[in-house]
């Protein structure tokens, strides 16, 4: 079944101030397609730690929401664009525990585990893409 | 050509304000007595600087700056829109224009005057926008001040306890403020038991978390324990799908129950008291 897109729109996260209005319109979207609150908070989760990664290793970047569906089920996608040095082994960014940071680690695997679907793309100098949606009733 | 533009101009000071608050007053960005004054003072000390300047001599221009810069700021407080405040000079410039090209015939020398009209006038309303920012980012960066001075407030539950509810969201440099205030009021307080309390944290990411384990360490370290309180079921189910391990901290659902866990700790207890059956 394709996926459909209902309503986009793209920001800029340039700052680390950038990160709290994104959350709040990710949220919006969440509660306008009915999500329920444990959900909006994994969403909310998820999205925070990956523009929290934007800005720390890409150096800020493009973020696109989407309200999406499939078939009945309707989500929010969220797609992080950064134009920064790309991630080397993503098999091993991919790992608990494992960060090229001091942070805990948690961030990729973690937010992989918050969601329903979870795609990430890097290339080494050119950027790393990440995916994420999280379906109303996923 | 210079004194063409100039002395003219300051020959119809009285005119060119009457002008200039028709308009003013036309298009509506007008405010009464205090404008009037306003306007007096900045047009006797334009058109004075006019006729003293020539062309390389910008300095007699600094004082009319400075106090269109006042002017602007002052306007802005009292709630013109930055619109109406660059319309304020543009006015000006449509005044000083009007009266030019009743006394000039020569196109020519018009056009000059003008010009560098323009130019003068142009270069101000510019500043008024600065000015105008400048007192808008002074409200921005004072109120930025307060909020974090106001967001961190340690409160003294009871003696020994003290508690600290977070709200917003915990970044890097909240978590600094919160993490001072909080081991500076355990040291002056000589209090024993921190009650950090979350209720208001919206989401709970591997940074915050991150955060609040090393306030929680740090507390240790003073001698001191530390509870958090406030998570939420949404909160408790996406900490644990993230995999942060929040075992090694006491944790409770509710300020309430963190403050029954901290009087066990101190080896209090409160009871009801009983009532005298007479």
């Amino acid at each position: 079944m394709t996926t459909i897109t209902n309503n986009k729109e793209e920001s800029l996260i340039v700052r680390e101030q950038d990160v709290v209005p994104l959350r709040n319109r990710v949220k919006e979207y969440g509660v306008k397609i009915g999500m329920s609150i444990l959900n909006q908070t994994k969403l909310i989760t998820a999205t925070s730690e990956l523009v929290r990664n934007l800005l720390k290793y890409g150096g800020g970047g493009k973020v696109i929401i989407e309200s999406v569906s499939k078939g009945r089920e309707n989500g929010v996608r969220v797609t992080f664009i950064d134009k920064g040095p790309g991630i080397a082994d993503i098999e091993l960014a991919m790992k608990d525990g494992y960060s090229t940071g001091k942070s805990l680690g948690l961030g990729l695997p973690g937010t992989k585990r918050l969601v329903n679907e979870f795609d990430i793309k890097s290339e080494l100098g050119n950027g790393t893409t990440v995916t994420i949606t999280k379906w109303k009733n996923g | 050509m210079q004194n063409n533009l100039l002395g003219v101009l300051k020959e119809h000071e009285n005119k060119l304000l009457a002008i200039w608050s028709q308009i003013l007053l036309e298009s509506g960005s007008g405010d009464g007595a205090m404008e009037e004054e306003e306007s007096k003072e900045f047009a006797s000390l334009f058109l004075n600087a006019l006729a003293k300047s020539d062309d390389n001599d910008t300095h007699e221009f600094e004082k009319v700056q400075d106090l269109i810069v006042g002017i602007s700021s002052s306007r802005g407080k009292r709630g013109f829109s930055p619109r109406e405040n660059a319309q304020y000079l543009i006015s000006f410039k449509e005044a000083c224009s009007k009266i030019l090209s009743e006394l000039i015939t020569d196109p020519a020398t018009l056009y000059d005057a003008n010009l560098k009209l323009n130019a003068i006038l142009d270069d101000m309303t510019i500043m008024t926008f600065e000015a105008f920012m400048r007192g808008r980012e002074d409200i921005i960066s004072r109120q930025v001040d307060e909020i974090s001075e106001i967001s961190t407030p340690v409160i003294t539950v009871w003696e020994g306890i003290v508690a600290l509810p977070i709200i917003g969201t915990l970044d890097s440099s909240r978590t600094q403020v919160v993490m001072e205030s909080l081991l500076q009021q355990i040291v002056d307080t000589g209090s024993s038991i921190a009650i950090l309390d979350i209720s208001g944290v919206p989401a709970v990411d591997s940074l915050v978390a991150q955060h609040l384990i090393k306030t929680v360490s740090a507390t240790r370290l003073m001698g001191a324990e530390c509870i958090i309180s406030g998570i939420r079921p949404e909160i408790a189910q996406t900490v644990v799908h993230l995999g942060i391990d929040l075992s090694g901290i006491t944790t409770k659902a509710s300020l309430a129950s963190a403050l029954q866990t901290a009087f066990d700790m101190l080896q209090l207890a409160v009871v009801k008291r009983k009532k005298i059956v007479e």
